[in-house]
């Protein structure tokens, strides 16, 4: 049975007619842009720029540990070195890296032109981008005035009493703007998902990476206003001398670090669920089957999700909440590794009996799966609260969430990069060339993380900037720092394999993985309108389904399909009404002639955001000072980045989104 | 399976008004709802938590200010000498009515009555203008008391909570200042409803919040605590208190 109603998607592979780009490159057009797809390119490219900012402040630090009573780098820079690290690969490096495939992937495989707010999406990689620069500038200050409280910044360490330069209050301007690209962005993606879907694609047919940046989105929108507020407060305790966090005043140190993870903990997800959505159109694409148990991957998510707004106290088991909430977040938190696990053994039911094909990215799917793994289950020696009075603030727990986020978020987003990279770009990969890059990676990785084990068990303490001639840790730390620099070559072999196949990857058309899903229905590079005829979707692995038939057994007839909004029978056949609906989307098309209506640029987004990154400015650094509030002293540059930005609001309101 | 289509189908087109076709957006939709609304509803389940986080951090530290007092080492003044529920109820109720015509508005726009639509937007906005005076007032009564964001527990939690939810209000007096201006230029026409239907929404929401604040921060009795602390004698205090009772008065 064809499922797709789009004659025109095998013709455009066949024919290989050059589609009309109309997409121009010179930086006006970039700054302007509002294009799904530069967006995507604009996230990915900044975000691997601070993944590398991250990973040289990663490789200082290992050098730094290399041997015992080191004096290369000062406690200062130490604490400054680990706390941007952190900061900067959660926040400026995995999450927008997800990002970008969102908006360059998701919105493909959705079957749509672009997301639901175009200049809404520019906005937000706008404000990410000066969140970034925000937290970096502190560097051109001296180091005193990098943040250096570590990336959570635990009260009361962060009062003004105990962190007196401005180190922290770039970390909070940085985070506040951060926190906003990334709810707008949500917003948008959750909008873009749940309307926007072609016509047949019901919310069960959507592709896994599409489910999981969905609930991801939705984890953002919940989790952020925690971290929002409880930096509010810490801002009011450090600029305005409330005492939210000050025992002295009556409050509470501890509402920190209950505000905090209550963020911090879905934050975990946010990061790792997308990586989970990659490998779940890997695993299929390269077992030639479609995904096991696909709903229940889908409820796993979903409660992953769920129970990740409960646990947040295992991060805080030995602040001495006392017996009986350290057993409800104890069982709560075990409770998460069932869907975890549920997701692990799905993708090993795919690729069971599958006709596995090991290119470079299934290898990285696959290295990622085996090192979650390992990481999920140090997590679960975590959620045991004696356990975790042993583990807590040792190497032991570096070693649980580097497994997580490393081997885990990160192999799987590049397992993400080798996969769609043809997309984008029309090439393949080097694949040789891959292989070597994660085997070296792989081997990198372990050696660089596992043997963090042994160190915390034997009792190394985390933060701290040397240790001492005797400790028994020489060894292994030896070993940790030569993996860890394996590790920066392998992602330098990375960089140097995305540039290299810019120029001499082989050229591929629209599908070169043979793979289900509908990003691959269009070209490679997709045009700007990313699909002539909006495709119409009847299976939840369409491309195949047109290409090799169904499978009557796995196909579930149950599903829906609904278009424009109404419900429809369940044989996949649209009813006359939809045809008609059809019919006529298609006719409005066509009587554009050729062009597809697409929504003008702006450089309203731009300015806008920039007015947010003037007004974090002009509080970071003294100007003259314009309006003083109280104790709040509102500068020249602050006075104007606040005009500018509502200035690029309303101009932004006012502006017609198309002609 | 089916269910879970279903589910945002029932959640969106109840709220969906079908009486206009001009908004083409929406009828192009999935799930049938339009884009911004989705959107607003989106923010507002976030905007949830945001105040939540408010809410939970007010209750945490309420009465802290006074057990930190009692152990010899803070100062007043305390919300049980300055808090005035007759003229807060006043400004709540005011606050209240203002849903109703911001509902009247989007009813006359959708009617394609105009110059209806324009009158309950100015008289919604002026509402919550009304409203801000009000708290402008309360701030300013409660900081010549003595009660500023440094003095206390309650100083800090109370102008923190109903400040964000004032900047809520204001932000939307704005808006809905923008969407009259846009209406007197002849730029909100029953097809533009949607414009309009955001707006409310977001503004039912803010109102809802203040239900829930008012609750919490007002009517909820707190420990009596007479003049102690109180650096003047409560002088000002009982200024505050006879001011909403004589407001009352000029009502009822």
């Amino acid at each position: 049975m064809a499922s797709i109603a789009q004659p025109h998607v095998q013709s455009h592979q066949a024919t290989a007619q050059p589609v009309v780009h109309t997409q121009r490159s010179g930086l006006w057009d970039w700054l302007t842009t509002i294009d799904h797809k530069k967006i995507g390119i604009l996230y990915g490219v900044t975000a691997i720029l601070f993944l590398m900012i991250g990973g040289l402040e990663a490789m200082l630090i290992r050098t730094q540990l290399v041997s015992a009573d080191n004096t290369l780098i000062g406690p200062n820079t130490y604490n400054a070195l680990f706390t941007m690290h952190g900061t900067t690969m959660i926040f400026l490096g995995v999450m927008p890296l997800s990002v970008a495939f969102w908006n360059y992937i998701m919105v493909l495989q959705i079957g749509a032109r672009d997301v639901a707010f175009p200049r809404l999406n520019a906005f937000s990689y706008w404000l990410f981008l000066f969140g970034g620069i925000v937290l970096n500038m502190s560097w051109f200050f001296g180091v005193n005035e990098v943040p250096n409280q570590g990336w959570y910044g635990y009260a009361p360490l962060t009062e003004e009493a105990w962190s007196p330069t401005r180190a922290v209050d770039f970390w909070i301007l940085s985070l506040q703007i951060l926190g906003v690209a990334s709810m707008l962005g949500a917003f948008n993606f959750i909008v873009t998902i749940l309307n926007m879907r072609a016509p047949g694609m019901s919310l069960m047919r959507m592709p896994m990476f599409t489910w999981t940046t969905l609930i991801t989105s939705i984890l953002i929108i919940m989790a952020f206003p925690a971290i929002t507020i409880a930096l509010v407060f810490l801002m009011m305790d450090r600029w305005v001398g409330t005492g939210f966090y000050a025992p002295a005043a009556g409050g509470d140190p501890l509402l920190w670090q209950h505000l905090f993870w209550v963020f911090g903990h879905p934050e975990v997800y946010i990061l790792i669920l997308p990586a989970f959505g990659i490998v779940s159109e890997i695993v299929p694409t390269f077992s030639r089957k479609p995904l096991f148990g696909y709903s229940v991957m889908v409820y796993a998510t979903a409660a992953i999700a769920f129970l990740g707004f409960g646990v947040w106290a295992h991060h805080m088991f030995t602040t001495g909440l006392g017996p009986t909430a350290n057993s409800v977040f104890s069982a709560t938190t075990m409770t998460i590794a069932i869907p975890t696990g549920v997701k692990i053994f799905n993708w090993l039911g795919t690729m069971t009996f599958g006709q596995i094909k090991f290119t470079t990215p299934m290898l990285f799917a696959v290295g990622m799966i085996s090192q979650f793994t390992i990481g999920g289950i140090s997590g679960v020696m975590h959620a045991v609260v004696p356990l975790d009075a042993h583990h807590n603030d040792s190497y032991f727990v570096i070693a649980h969430f580097h497994y997580v986020l490393f081997g885990g978020s990160l192999f799987g987003l590049i397992a993400g990069i080798y996969y769609w990279y043809p997309k984008v770009t029309g090439r393949v990969m080097n694949e040789s060339f891959g292989k070597w890059n994660f085997w070296i990676m792989f081997t990198g990785f372990n050696l660089t993380f596992f043997p963090m084990h042994f160190l915390g068990l034997q009792g190394m303490p985390r933060r701290y900037y040397s240790y001492g001639e005797g400790s028994g840790w020489e060894f292994w730390n030896v070993v940790v720092s030569f993996g860890g620099f394996l590790l920066g070559f392998s992602m330098l072999m990375l960089l140097f394999n995305i540039g290299q196949s810019l120029r001499t990857g082989k050229r591929v058309g629209a599908n070169p993985w043979d793979a289900p899903t509908l990003e691959w229905a269009t070209t490679s590079p997709p045009p700007v309108y990313n699909f002539r005829e909006i495709p119409q979707v009847a299976n939840r692995d369409p491309l195949w389904a047109e290409k090799y038939g169904t499978d009557h057994e796995n196909e579930d007839s149950e599903v829906g399909i609904s278009i424009g909004g109404r419900e429809l029978g369940t044989a996949g056949v649209p009813d006359d009404k939809d045809k008609e609906t059809l019919r006529l989307q298609h006719a409005a098309e066509e009587d554009a002639g050729h062009g597809i209506h697409m929504p003008n640029p702006s450089y309203y987004p731009l300015v806008a955001a920039l007015g947010m990154f003037l007004l974090a400015v002009g509080m970071l650094i003294d100007f003259p000072t314009l309006i003083a509030l109280g104790p709040v002293d509102f500068s020249i540059v602050a006075v104007l980045g606040l005009i500018t930005l509502i200035g690029g609001i309303f101009g932004w309101s006012f502006e017609p989104a198309s002609d | 399976m089916t269910q879970a289509v279903e589910v945002v189908h029932a959640s969106g087109g109840a709220g969906h008004a079908a009486g206009h076709g001009g908004d083409d957006h929406t009828s192009h939709t999935a799930t049938g709802i339009n884009h911004r609304k989705l959107a607003m509803w989106l923010f507002l389940a976030s905007d949830c938590m945001f105040f939540g986080s408010l809410i939970a951090t007010y209750m945490i530290y309420r009465g802290r200010a006074e057990e930190v007092f009692r152990e010899g080492a803070g100062t007043g003044p305390f919300p049980s000498q300055l808090i005035d529920i007759p003229f807060t109820s006043v400004s709540a109720f005011v606050l209240l009515m203002s849903s109703l015509t911001m509902v009247l508005a989007l009813a006359a726009l959708q009617k394609n009555n105009l110059r209806g639509s324009r009158i309950w937007l100015a008289a919604t906005s002026l509402l919550g203008a009304t409203f801000l005076g009000g708290q402008y007032f309360e701030f300013t009564e409660f900081y010549h008391e003595g009660l500023s964001l440094q003095t206390n527990m309650f100083g800090a939690t109370f102008f923190t909570l109903t400040g964000f939810h004032g900047l809520h209000v204001a932000i939307g007096v704005i808006w809905l200042l923008t969407l009259l201006y846009v209406s007197l230029r002849g730029g909100l026409k029953q097809k533009d409803a949607m414009s309009l239907e955001v707006a409310g929404l977001y503004w039912h929401f803010v109102d809802i919040v203040w239900i829930i604040i008012f609750t919490l921060v007002y009517l909820v009795p707190y420990e009596e605590m007479g003049t102690e602390g109180l650096e003047e004698g409560g002088e000002h205090g009982m200024r505050l208190i006879e001011f909403g009772r004589n407001a009352l008065g000029t009502f009822f």
